[in-house]
């Protein structure tokens, strides 16, 4: 009697745990929608970060944010697919890749302002000055191991057959990679982008000291660039009404494009699984 | 397992290519040639990344470092005008709020992973299993902005007058709950903290608790166990290692988060007795004052705060996936 009072305890406290995370998401997304679209008009997509007490919108930092975004994936998601082909492909089993899967995956979890530190050391204290460059460079540095560790795995799941048939036919791996693996492994390498950009769109830390924040419309790369992430903070933590009320706005805005990119990614996935269940 | 190399198995077949072909070979090999080191240079790119995160912070934080010496880590206060700066303050604050989030965390994290491998219906498994993923998709700053906006109000009004009324009186324990509710601080910034790292934990306990073998589970179903016997007994023993490395790969994203903490911490450079107060953390720091800090020393300090969250949370890391990776390896599974 003893051990079902305590089963049922405790598996009434699990089914308690699953309530509260759940709750907790719904929590966040209700007072995201609840502020946000108070907030949201069409002012937001048409005019500038307004000056305290003043209207506007935040059409520069939602065209920096894609800006930047945009170039960190341009210029990491091809060292992260190159990379994860290298693991995958030329070096499975040398001691080198061991050392860098080990590598990317601390470089996975590792914290974004430290990243944010490093490309101020390297860029922004050269240069002189906060730029737009610097941050794309930041955001496609920690673009990298998203990218890498999603091309690695899905490579590996190619048939081996297949790989096996063009080296049959005389294909150099170059040409077993381009025109075989990577057209079979595309859907997984695509996932592998979306969620980098997911990854990489929400992210304010590495921002905060390297694209900095520009109140006014800015296409100069090599200056400070708005950015709905650091627009957010910055006027979140304000005292004025109007700006926390774009903060909502601007907050709500990145998550639904995070959570439609995360779902696709997801929904792409099940696609590919369920394609691969049945070709078998 | 070592098998033979694939591309190594080809070589034959590219050789018969050669004889019948030479030029087009040739032109074949300076492309595999290309490709091939680009492919490297991108690898080695990555250990360069990390090698370079180490040493350009070292450089960066070397005047603070060498200014202040080992007296750095040790000393609580932090006054810009003095040009004075020591890091206990933050590192208190990191390591508190890192555990109360660890404390919240993973007991609950527990209860998820156990949910959805055990109790749930198949039909839900999926839906509550991406839900949780989503919350880890959600980014930090919108924790932090509905932290400040939505939780620090609800504490400050319900929880922590409880707390304060019900334990505060307790000898000991009591120093921890005293001190008027500011809503914000260290205990609100843990709360956080525990709700952005609480999928990570589900997640990786899900996946861990996934590889244990049936045939286990259902031999203690078998002796007339409960549930509950059957994953206390079988379960956990079984996953011991994974749920190690799951817990320790939180308290890894605890340690660096930055945005969430810097809303509801209150950015207090001093240590204090009380939960409730408000404090700073290595991350928070740096957010705040960063782009402020004049001096080279102040600038100098705050990157030296960064070079000790590397180092923290590289440690921290590094010991969990060392971890998983004895799992997957015991297992043969991708856990």
């Amino acid at each position: 009697m003893f051990r079902k009072i305590k089963n049922g305890a405790f598996l009434a406290l699990s089914l308690i745990a699953t309530l509260t995370g759940l709750a907790c998401l719904a929590a966040i997304l209700w007072t995201l929608i609840s502020h946000g679209v108070a907030g949201l008009s069409g002012r937001i997509f048409t005019q500038m970060t307004p000056p305290p007490g003043g209207q506007g919108g935040l059409l520069n930092a939602i065209y920096g944010s894609g800006v930047m975004t945009l170039l960190g994936i341009l210029i990491g998601s091809p060292v992260g697919v190159l990379a994860g082909t290298y693991l995958a492909e030329y070096g499975k089993n040398s001691r080198l890749s061991v050392a860098i899967r080990f590598i990317n995956d601390v470089l996975l979890s590792a914290p974004s302002i430290v990243i944010g530190l490093f490309v101020y050391e390297i860029i922004v204290v050269r240069m002189g000055h906060f730029s737009a460059v610097a941050g794309a460079l930041a955001l496609a540095i920690l673009a990298i191991p998203v990218t890498l560790r999603t091309t690695e795995d899905m490579l590996n799941l190619v048939p081996v057959g297949m790989k096996d048939s063009s080296a049959a036919l005389g294909a150099y791996p170059w040409r077993t990679i381009l025109s075989v693996l990577y057209p079979a492994a595309r859907s997984g390498i695509v996932t592998g982008l979306l969620l980098a950009i997911a990854r990489i769109s929400g992210e304010t830390a590495p921002l905060l000291f390297t694209s900095l924040n520009n109140q006014f419309w800015s296409t100069n790369l090599n200056a400070p660039m708005a950015n709905l992430p650091v627009v957010i903070f910055q006027f979140a933590l304000s005292p004025y009404k109007d700006w926390q009320d774009l903060a909502w706005a601007g907050a709500l805005i990145i998550t639904v494009t995070i959570l439609i990119l995360s779902i696709s990614a997801r929904v792409l996935l099940a696609l590919l699984q369920t394609e691969r269940g049945a070709g078998r | 397992m070592p098998g033979p190399s694939y591309f190594g198995a080809t070589r034959s077949e590219t050789d018969i290519v050669a004889i019948i072909d030479p030029g087009h070979a040739a032109k074949q090999l300076i492309f595999e040639r290309i490709f091939r080191s680009a492919t490297f240079i991108a690898a080695i790119l990555v250990l360069l990344i990390l090698g370079g995160v180490a040493v350009s912070l070292l450089r960066g934080a070397w005047p603070a470092l060498s200014h202040f010496g080992f007296g750095f880590v040790t000393r609580e206060i932090w006054n810009p005008v003095t040009d004075q700066f020591g890091a206990l303050a933050p590192i208190y604050g990191t390591v508190v709020t890192s555990l109360i989030a660890m404390l919240i965390a993973v007991p609950t994290g527990f209860g998820i992973a156990l949910f959805l491998t055990e109790l749930c219906p198949p039909l839900l498994k999926r839906p509550i299993g991406v839900a949780v993923e989503l919350l880890a998709a959600v980014p930090s700053i919108i924790f932090g902005i509905w932290g400040l906006f939505v939780l620090a109000p609800v504490l400050q009004r319900h929880v922590q007058p409880w707390l304060i009324r019900n334990l505060g009186d307790i000898p000991a324990v009591g120093h921890l709950f005293k001190g008027p509710p500011y809503g914000i601080g260290i205990l609100t910034a843990g709360v956080v903290l525990a709700i952005m790292v609480l999928p990570f934990i589900a997640a990786t306990m899900r996946d861990v608790f996934d590889t244990v073998p049936p045939m286990l589970k259902e031999s203690g179903y078998g002796l007339g166990a409960t549930t509950w016997e059957v994953i206390w007994n079988v379960v956990v023993p079984h996953s011991r290692v994974g749920i190690v490395g799951g817990v320790m790969l939180g308290l890894g994203r605890a340690l660096g988060e930055t945005m969430a903490v810097t809303f509801v911490i209150g950015n207090a450079h001093r240590i204090s007795s009380s939960l409730l107060a408000p404090g700073t953390t290595i991350s928070s720091a740096i957010a705040n004052e960063f782009t402020e800090a004049v001096g080279d020393l102040y600038t100098s300090s705050l990157i030296a705060l960064g070079l000790l969250l590397f180092l923290i949370t590289f440690t921290v890391i590094a010991l969990a996936q060392a971890m998983l990776r004895r799992l997957e390896r015991r297992t043969g599974a991708v856990a």
